[in-house]
């Protein structure tokens, strides 16, 4: 048996069974980790002695019968935006290179409590901004797919979750966590064929995530099937005191919403996702995501999102506003990188200058600028004037549809280096991903069929806020339809 | 009356706004768990979220939410029952987030008002533009070492309330009426103690000068005075600076500037041009904070009754002077401290006592009403004395002073030294006759039409019976037989 082909699900089932032990489950990713992490990158921070040791006491646990929790010895991994404790967190940037949070983030110490081990902490664009984890200060992520034919080109794997989605595709990870504030799990899901669902904001406490712009941060699970992100979600999702934007709702049950029947559900396709310049396989996917839907009992219904067109272009403003703040705290004097100056002032820009990256210092200034005396009111306040209008676009839609469906990005994959010396072209990744993250609602990418070159294409289930059961259980059927078996070329048993 | 300040052209007349920032009394600070206590080692009282670190969120005090409502009802202020945060953006060392969580644009308390009291007995009201909730920040020491600057982050996230005046304030007086009445006011809520020297209420200064009937000039604001006498002091300098930089044909840079008390003059700090650009934004942290009205109610009705009206009752009450009633309410304690002893006694003798003998003794023995050697009920108990004729007033003083002295209660230095009044008249009336016998001049000179003489009679009655004679008594006897 191929430990690291089992989904969540089947690896409950068989650690249960005692068909094999915890310690062998995580030992077949700590040893994939160890053979294919150096070309992957996938992983800035490998743990493979706490996992082993973890291991070991699930496989205690598990001996000890029948009360073993959920995810005991199910090997993760974290994106390393999350803190842990005693275990080194960078959010992938030279500031945070040696910094080891005496803490652990409620999502974390949720999933640490439900039995989950931690096999190391997974790569990611810089402080989560970027769509191709391109901008890590560790190094790029190589996404394990290939296109047909051209085993030679490294493609991206996505962002910012980027490390996360390489890891579970390649099966160094049975799952792994990922942050999403414009896309970052669903687009990197798409690009690596997995599922990832971005869940409604509010839903999972960012109380110990290192914040990029706080009122979009949304963590969610990443793992190979759909079922695989609820059993996850389940576990890392839940109010929490500590962060007051967490909402005080019982969490459903997920699991049992996958298997749901979509007779009857109203499946909203909104017509401004056409853009131009969609290349006809995303098109073709996204046809066939509404057939399989129809088939399997949904009413399909054209909507309009008016003010998706702005979506993008809001987001640009809002989001490196709120991180212009949020990253203010790194400033060389309490805790991470400190370059010394001659005076406060040097010490700061010495220590800002070599601790952030250049997309970093991009978005910092944007939102410097957004948030300047003269200009405030011509892009700040106007940005959130849209957002709301954003906001009340899904509220209309969702007056007559139930989830609405859309591609999860505008192209497959692409190659390192391509996108790259335009900023505005690389934002255009998130052109889909954007509106649902503007709004706060539940999003999830699923794999759906491969390109013309053989590279997955996800599409994009968007829900009401907080009810991610319907998004679960529009994804679980396109998944049904679709039988994605495909794996990618570089993967744990492929030497 | 008018405060004018004359210049070479005539006089000017002064404009003055306060922006009083007063630390919040409460138990935590504005949105993290670490005590918010004053003291302690340096970085003793710091969480996470005070030092900023990442991932740390601010979860809002519902305690310091409390004492702003109460503030502001007690300022017969608006209370928002909608308000927001936002963050104020700039770098310093000691500001671990980069930002300070405040209110800019919805504060939770709207326009109100403070009415004052003049030396010469007028009063004037003194408008409240708003009252909002915010974060302090650390403290950089600059001083420890030659080199380096050392940070103490304790104070960083302690709750302030920023209560900011309308520029209504006509003269150094009337700002140091005003920072008195509020500290009152305060201090009668149990929001903020006032401190001025521990720095836990603070006030900026905005002066301007115009000539009478103009609309208001630039104004330059002093920032961070620490005492009231200070903040009367900067706002002449200040005032006198304008006026000359006017009269000579310049004109006034709006600019932050420094009192410096030891030179008597204020010093510019940073100019317009320099200010910062706080990038005010709505922190994303943080919801827009919404209270109950009945909440608010509930407050409300557990206000204690507060400096004005107190004063108003214990004129109407104990009918004592205004002026008195004023003095005995400028502390809570010492308004406690009277009515314990004024309850069922004399209310005008237990004023009498308190504002004089008993305060001249805590003044002397530089104790506090706190702390004082004399319980109000040990002071009421020699009040008693007086009253049922135990002791006369004369005794009752050394009678007091032994009291300072010892702690002893009143009735047992009476008897212990015997002091209890003579009210005897057969005794009475032998003194009178022996001081009548030793002093047959005088009797002749007062006989002969000098009464002034009749004084002395009683002091050597008085003296002859060691200050326990019945006044009263001794006095009737006297004129009797003279």
């Amino acid at each position: 048996m191929m430990l690291t082909e089992l989904t969540i699900a089947a690896a409950q089932g068989g650690l249960r069974r005692r068909e094999f032990s915890a310690t062998e489950l995580v030992g077949a990713h700590v040893a994939a980790i160890e053979r294919l992490n150096g070309r992957l990158n996938a992983f800035i921070t490998v743990t493979s002695d706490l996992a082993l040791d973890a291991a070991r006491r699930a496989d205690a646990i598990l001996a000890g019968g029948e009360d073993a929790p959920a995810l005991t010895g199910i090997p993760l991994g974290i994106k390393d935006l999350f803190c842990t404790d005693g275990v080194r967190t960078t959010a992938a940037s030279r500031m945070l290179e040696d910094f080891v949070p005496p803490y652990e983030s409620t999502v974390t110490a949720n999933l640490l409590a439900d039995g989950a081990v931690f096999v190391g902490k997974t790569n990611l664009d810089e402080f989560a901004m970027g769509s191709a984890n391109i901008t890590s200060a560790f190094g790029s992520v190589e996404n394990p797919w290939k296109r047909a034919g051209d085993e030679a080109t490294v493609l991206v794997p996505g962002g910012s979750s980027g490390g996360s989605a390489a890891a579970v595709a390649a099966r160094l990870a049975m799952g792994a966590t990922g942050t999403d504030t414009g896309g970052s799990i669903r687009q990197p899901a798409s690009y690596c064929g997995i599922a990832g669902i971005k869940p409604t904001y509010g839903r999972c406490s960012r109380w110990g995530t290192i914040a990029f712009a706080s009122s979009l941060d949304q963590a969610g699970p990443m793992a190979r099937t759909v079922e695989d992100c609820a059993i996850l979600l389940q576990s890392m999702a839940g109010f929490d005191v500590r962060d007051s934007t967490s909402v005080d709702i019982a969490v459903p049950d997920y699991r049992a919403a996958c298997g749901r029947s979509l007779k009857g559900m109203k499946v909203g396709i909104p017509a401004e996702y056409r853009v131009a310049g969609m290349p006809a396989e995303v098109e073709a996917a996204w046809e066939q995501g509404i057939a399989w839907l129809r088939d399997a009992g949904c009413e399909i219904v054209e909507v309009s999102l008016p003010y998706t067109k702005y979506g993008l272009a809001t987001y640009y403003i809002v989001a490196p506003a709120e991180c212009s703040s949020n990253l203010a705290r790194y400033d060389g004097v309490r805790f991470g990188r400190r370059v010394p100056g001659e005076s406060l002032d040097a010490l700061y820009e010495a220590t800002r200058r070599e601790g952030f990256g250049a997309e970093v210092r991009r978005r910092i200034l944007m939102g410097t600028y957004v948030l300047s005396a003269g200009y405030y009111d011509a892009y700040y306040l106007r940005a959130q004037k849209v957002r709301n209008l954003i906001r009340k676009d899904f509220e209309n839609a969702f007056r007559t549809v139930d989830v609405l469906l859309t591609p999860t990005a505008p192209s497959p994959a692409f190659a390192q280096g391509e996108k790259m010396d335009d900023p505005v072209q690389m934002y255009l990744n998130d052109v889909f991903t954007v509106p649902a993250s503007m709004a706060g609602v539940p999003a999830m990418s699923v794999p759906a069929g491969l390109s013309a070159f053989g590279l997955p294409l996800g599409l994009q289930v968007i829900g009401r806020s907080f009810d991610e059961e319907s998004v679960f259980a529009a994804a679980s059927a396109l998944e049904r339809a679709a039988g994605f078996t495909h794996r990618p070329a570089v993967r744990a048993e492929v030497v | 009356m008018t405060y004018l300040i004359e210049g070479r052209d005539g006089p000017w007349e002064l404009v003055v706004g306060l922006e009083v920032h007063a630390q919040v009394i409460s138990q935590s600070k504005l949105f993290s768990g670490a005590s918010a206590s004053y003291g302690g080692e340096p970085n003793t009282h710091v969480s996470l979220v005070d030092a900023g670190f990442p991932g740390m969120l601010p979860v809002i005090n519902r305690e310091c939410v409390a004492q702003a409502v109460r503030t502001g009802l007690g300022l017969k202020a608006r209370v928002n029952l909608e308000s927001r945060f936002d963050r104020k953006n700039y770098f310093y060392a000691d500001l671990p987030t980069g930002y300070q969580i405040s209110q800019f644009t919805h504060p939770i308390i709207g326009e109100g008002a403070v009415e004052i009291e003049l030396a010469d007995g007028s009063t004037r009201m003194i408008g409240i533009t708003r009252l909002h909730l915010e974060q302090d920040a650390g403290k950089s020491m600059h001083d420890q070492d030659p080199a380096r600057s050392f940070i103490d982050l304790n104070r960083a996230g302690v709750a302030l309330m920023e209560i900011v005046s309308e520029p209504d304030i006509r003269s150094p007086e009337e700002a140091g009426a005003y920072l008195r009445k509020l500290r009152m006011i305060l201090r009668y809520l149990g929001t903020c103690d006032g401190n001025m020297e521990e720095g836990s209420m603070r006030a900026d200064v905005n002066v301007s000068v115009r000539k009478a009937g103009e609309p208001f000039r630039t104004r330059c604001e002093i920032k961070n005075v620490n005492s009231i006498r200070y903040v009367m002091q900067a706002i002449e300098v200040e005032a006198v600076r304008q006026v000359e930089i006017w009269e000579n044909g310049g004109s006034v840079d709006q600019e932050t500037r420094l009192f410096d008390p030891a030179r008597s003059e204020t010093r510019s700090l940073r100019s317009k041009e320099d200010a910062h650009d706080y990038r005010y934004f709505p922190d994303p942290d943080l919801l827009p904070l919404v209270i109950e009205e009945a909440w608010v109610q509930d407050l409300a009705g557990k206000l204690p009754e507060l400096p004005d009206a107190k004063r108003q009752r214990f004129q109407d009450e104990y009918g004592i002077p205004r002026y008195d009633a004023g003095v005995l309410v400028a502390e809570q304690a010492t308004a406690d401290f009277y009515e314990t002893v004024a309850r069922g006694r004399d209310p005008r003798l237990a004023a009498n006592w308190v504002i004089g003998d008993f305060f001249a003794a805590l003044n002397r023995t530089g104790r506090t009403i706190q702390d004082s050697p004399i319980s109000a009920d040990a002071l009421g108990g020699m009040l008693d004395l007086i009253t049922d004729g135990t002791i006369n007033g004369k005794i009752a003083k050394d009678v007091f002073e032994e009291m300072l002295e010892t702690g002893e209660a009143a009735a047992e230095i009476v008897e212990r030294k015997g002091l209890r009044q003579v009210t005897d008249t057969g005794a009475i009336d032998a003194a009178v006759q022996a001081v009548l016998d030793k002093n047959p001049d005088k009797l002749a000179e007062y006989r002969s039409g000098k009464d002034k003489l009749f004084g002395f009679f009683v002091g050597q009655v008085m003296k002859a019976m060691a200050g326990k004679g019945n006044p009263a008594l001794v006095n009737e006897a006297l004129k009797k037989v003279l």
